[in-house]
C-alpha cells in the first residue's frame, strides 16, 4: 500500500468497484479499501436488478441465480396482480449471486490497475482547511495516513467517512427500511417470478419479497419502516410469521440483515476533495429499496469525473459539483425524486386504498407507458388519489 | 445506557446509519459504541431488525 494515490476509495461494493475501474482506466493511481475480509460477503441485499444492468456489464451466467420474467403483487386482501413479461418487458430482470458478482466487479477494477486491500478500514478523514486530503487507515494492525487528491466515499448505508468530513449523513429513523432476509430452500415458489406482498399487516410501510433463486430456493425478506419497528414487531418477527404461514417446512440456510435508506439523497454528494456514491449518498430507490444499479451508476460517474478533475488540476467542490449535477439530472436522479414522492403517498395509504390501487394495476398497459403515465392511469381508476393527495400534482407536473 | 447483545446482532449497520451522534460503528464485523458520544436516545435500538440493542433509559423518542 502506497502513502499516496490520485484517488482513494472507501468501500469495495458495486459503487466503489465501478469508481475504481473508471479511475484506473483513465490512467490514474487508485486504491480501494474494504473493511470486511472478503468482497461481496456478507451479502446485505435481495440481489434483484433490472435489465439496465446491461448498461454497465454483460452478465455472466455464473453470477446470475435466476432470470426473472414476471412479477406478482399481492394486495393486502390477497388479490394477486400478475405482471407478466408482456406487461413489463421481455425480461423483468435478474436475481444475482452478489458474492460472485461483487467479486467480479472488484476483479475488473483490479485488472484495470486499481489496488485493492481487504480487511482495511478508514478510521478517520484527513481534512486540511476544509479540503479532504485522504484518510487515516487501519491496515495490518497499524494506522497509516493515506493521502489522495480525491477520496470517494462508497462505504454503504452505514457510511461514516462523509460524516468525518463534516457532511450530515444521518438517515431519519422513519425513513430507514429495516430489513431481514432468509435464503430459503425446499420451498414451493414460481421459478422466474418475483413476488411482493404489501399491506400494513404484513409489512407496515414496506413489503415482503420472494425473489426466486432457483427451482425451490429464494430470498424471502422483509423491509419495514424504522418507526414501525418495536419489540415483538421487528422485521424478523413479521418475517417469521410470514414464513410460518407460507413456507412452514422450508429450510433457512442464510440470515441476512440490513438497513436501506428510503429518504432523499444527500443534499450534496461532493465537497472539496470528496465524492460520495451509492448507498452512502442515499441513492437507493426510496420506493423499491433497489440500490445496486444506482451504486454502479454513481460509482462509475464519480470515477470518471474524478479522473477528469484531477487531470485538470482542480479538485475543488465547484469542480467536483459536475458529478452531483450530472447524476441529479439523469434519469436515475429524476426517478429518485419521483419515487420518493410516490413512496410518501403509499406509506400513508390504508389497506383498503392499497387494494383499490393494486386492483387497478392490471388494467394498465405497463409496456407502453412511463411512470408518469402509469400514475395518471391509476388516478383514472382511483380518482380519490388526486383529490386526497395534493402532492401527486407535483409528480405529474 | 446502550447495550449490545452480540449473540443477536447481525452487524448490518442499520443502527449506525440512523445514529444522530455518530456513536456507533462497525469495526471488524463487531458493532462498537462510543460511550462518550452516545446520548442513549434509543433510535438505534428502535430500528434494529433483530432487537440486538437495548437502552435502559430512552429519553428522546
Amino acid at each position: 500500500m502506497n502513502d499516496h494515490y490520485d484517488v482513494l476509495i472507501i468501500g469495495g461494493g458495486p459503487g466503489g468497484a465501478m469508481a475504481g475501474k473508471a479511475v484506473a482506466e483513465a490512467g490514474l493511481s487508485c486504491c480501494i479499501i474494504e473493511k470486511r475480509p472478503a468482497i461481496g460477503t456478507p451479502v446485505r441485499c435481495a440481489e434483484g436488478v433490472g435489465q439496465e444492468i446491461y448498461d454497465f456489464i454483460d452478465l455472466d451466467p455464473k453470477w446470475v441465480s435466476a432470470k426473472i420474467q414476471g412479477a406478482e403483487l399481492v394486495a393486502p386482501n390477497g388479490q394477486v396482480i400478475q405482471l407478466s413479461s408482456e406487461m413489463a418487458g421481455n425480461e423483468v430482470g435478474y436475481v444475482l449471486d452478489r458474492k460472485m458478482f461483487d467479486r467480479e466487479l472488484i476483479w475488473r477494477a483490479a485488472n484495470a490497475g486499481c489496488e485493492v486491500y481487504v480487511k482495511t478500514r478508514a478510521v478517520d478523514a484527513i481534512v486540511e482547511n476544509g479540503v479532504v486530503k485522504g484518510a487515516k487507515v487501519e491496515y495490518a494492525g497499524k494506522i497509516r495516513n493515506i493521502t489522495a487528491k480525491i477520496v470517494i466515499a462508497a462505504d454503504g448505508v452505514e457510511s461514516k467517512f462523509a460524516r468525518w468530513c463534516g457532511i450530515d449523513t444521518v438517515v431519519p429513523m422513519a425513513e430507514l427500511e429495516t430489513c431481514v432476509q432468509y435464503l430459503m430452500t425446499d420451498i414451493d415458489i414460481q421459478p422466474g417470478v418475483n413476488v411482493f406482498y404489501m399491506g400494513n399487516e404484513v409489512a407496515p410501510e414496506g413489503y415482503v419479497w420472494i425473489f426466486a433463486k432457483g427451482e425451490r430456493t429464494a430470498n424471502v425478506g422483509i423491509g419495514i419502516s424504522g418507526k414501525k419497528c418495536r419489540d415483538g414487531n421487528r422485521p424478523k418477527d413479521y418475517l417469521d410469521r410470514f414464513i410460518q404461514e407460507k413456507f412452514p417446512d422450508g429450510k433457512i440456510i442464510e440470515l441476512i440483515v440490513g438497513g436501506v435508506s428510503a429518504c432523499r439523497p444527500l443534499t450534496s454528494t461532493v465537497s472539496a476533495g470528496l465524492m460520495i456514491v451509492g448507498d452512502a449518498a442515499r441513492v437507493s430507490d426510496p420506493l423499491t429499496g433497489g440500490g445496486i444499479i444506482n451504486a454502479m451508476y454513481t460509482g462509475r460517474l464519480a470515477g470518471e469525473v474524478a479522473a477528469e478533475c484531477i487531470k485538470e488540476g482542480d479538485v475543488s467542490a465547484a469542480a467536483l459539483k459536475k458529478y452531483d449535477v450530472l447524476w441529479r439530472e439523469s434519469a436515475m436522479g429524476k426517478g429518485l425524486e419521483r419515487n420518493y414522492q410516490i413512496k410518501e403517498i403509499f406509506i400513508r395509504l390504508s389497506d383498503d386504498k392499497m387494494n383499490s390501487i393494486l386492483g387497478s394495476v392490471q388494467k394498465i398497459d405497463l409496456e407502453k407507458i412511463g411512470t408518469k403515465e402509469i400514475v395518471k392511469e391509476l388516478i383514472k381508476y382511483n380518482p380519490w388519489l388526486l383529490k386526497e393527495i395534493s402532492s401527486l400534482k407535483k409528480i405529474l407536473g | 445506557m446502550l447495550s449490545i447483545r452480540r449473540e443477536i446482532c447481525g452487524y448490518c449497520g442499520a443502527c449506525v446509519s440512523v445514529c444522530p451522534e455518530g456513536a456507533l460503528e462497525l469495526v471488524d464485523a463487531y458493532l462498537t459504541v462510543d460511550a462518550d458520544r452516545c446520548r442513549d436516545c434509543g433510535i438505534c435500538a428502535r430500528v434494529c431488525p433483530l432487537g440486538a440493542l437495548e437502552v435502559a433509559d430512552e429519553r428522546s423518542l
